[in-house]
């Protein structure tokens, strides 16, 4: 695996070079970087690494780092989802005071397609197409079942033997439907992602009596309304051997860098680097501590050669966040094509509707 | 006799929540503040009825 030296990051014992890539007009002469969508579609790779229920781990190369992070920052900030906003309070006798039990509340991540609901605007009063409504009643007793006579064979009881509804959960949200909802998410329930959060902790006689309004929102308003957990990148890292290592030392050279990494021909008695674990690196620049190993190799990353690692948490799956942020992104462009259009024809951007930029003769 | 003392409007008798045992005490004008159950003469006055809102942020 040769890569191209002008893509490379290098990575010294104590700084790293080359950080910005060179690949624009004017840098190289008799060298044309002028933008090209046939190259850029050439070089543009997605590879999915790894998916499970919550996660995905992708490889994004050919991009600027401008778009990755853009990317990672929709995902984390723009795409939207829907959460609890406001709380009405009629009980709430545990020890978690009101606004901090709101609060929480308002943390819960909703398994809703946000799709199916409309953004509330400031001032607009709740209807069922912009918002959810949710019930939260519980009550907390002595377990009539656990008497003196208990005490004998259970000397330790647990607060579930000692009492009914200790915890207020997060699965003891309880939607209401309230006009066409019921058929709009009838093939998709409403309800919390996960249904063992803890929200309060009761013993008997504390209550709690409250109802809820989800609205759909994004995490740039609240991080309430962010549908990742994580959003991150790192870019790939590369090793060069660029003189064989001793073989004696073979151990202590794999020993420098992530598990599987290095691969050890016993039988040839070579040292390699495995490209397919090279990914795996933590790039921890241990091998260039010793000054044998430092002058035989050289650390360096992918500049172009984005991993994103994304775990979500919101109804959408993890593999449609990036699409998800996409969408967003292509919205922002338009807003912005047609407020350049505007500007070139010399006119006043804001004839359509929803559109907030308004740009004025001088 | 004319006049007198207005009648006073049937008042609900105030329940209060002793801060030791928890247990409820009705306390009517000038009783001693003191807990029927356990004597304690700390008292506190229940939480409202009415709605409360909250955004939840």
């Amino acid at each position: 695996m040769d890569i191209h030296p002008r893509r490379l990051v290098g990575i010294q014992p104590e700084r790293v070079t080359n950080v910005s890539s060179t690949e624009f007009p004017g840098h190289y002469p008799d060298e044309d970087h002028s933008w090209d969508l046939d190259k850029f579609k050439r070089n543009l790779k997605i590879r999915v690494q790894r998916l499970s229920q919550r996660s995905i781990e992708f490889d994004l190369v050919g991009v600027d780092a401008s778009i990755a992070n853009a990317f990672r920052r929709i995902m984390i900030a723009e795409v939207p989802t829907v959460a609890i906003e406001h709380v009405y309070v009629f009980n709430n006798t545990t020890v978690i005071q009101d606004e901090v039990l709101a609060h929480r509340i308002g943390l819960v991540p909703l398994d809703v397609n946000p799709t199916k609901l409309d953004a509330k605007e400031p001032g607009e009063s709740p209807t069922d197409r912009n918002t959810l409504e949710f019930k939260l009643e519980l009550e907390c007793k002595q377990n009539p079942a656990f008497t003196k006579a208990s005490l004998a064979s259970n000397p330790n009881p647990s607060d579930k033997d000692l009492y009914i509804n200790h915890e207020l959960l997060s699965s003891h949200l309880v939607w209401q439907p309230v006009g066409e909802q019921a058929e709009r998410f009838a093939d998709c329930p409403v309800k919390p992602l996960n249904p063992n959060i803890v929200l309060a902790k009761l013993r008997p006689g504390q209550a709690v009596d409250i109802t809820l309004h989800a609205v759909k929102g994004i995490a740039s308003d609240h991080a309430k309304w962010s549908p990742v957990a994580t959003a991150t990148y790192r870019l790939h890292p590369n090793v060069v051997i660029k003189k064989p290592i001793p073989f004696e030392r073979a151990e202590e050279f794999a020993a420098c860098f992530s598990k599987g990494v290095v691969k050890i021909d016993k039988k040839k008695r070579t040292v390699s680097i495995d490209p397919h674990h090279l990914r795996n690196d933590t790039v921890s620049r241990e091998v260039l501590r010793d000054p044998e190993f430092a002058s035989l190799v050289e650390l360096s990353r992918i500049r172009d050669h984005f991993i994103f690692s994304v775990e979500s948490e919101s109804a959408y799956p993890p593999e449609q966040l990036l699409v998800e942020a996409i969408n967003v992104m292509q919205e922002k462009v338009a807003a912005m094509k047609a407020a350049a259009n505007a500007l070139l024809s010399g006119g006043v951007v804001g004839e359509e509707e929803g559109d907030d930029v308004v740009m004025e003769d001088a | 006799m004319s006049g007198g003392v207005p009648m006073p409007a049937p008042r609900q008798d105030m329940e209060y929540l002793c801060a030791d045992c928890g247990a409820k005490n009705e306390i009517k004008p000038r009783e001693p503040i003191r807990c029927r159950e356990c004597g304690h003469r700390i008292m506190y006055k229940k939480r409202t009825k009415r709605m409360v809102q909250f955004e939840a942020r």
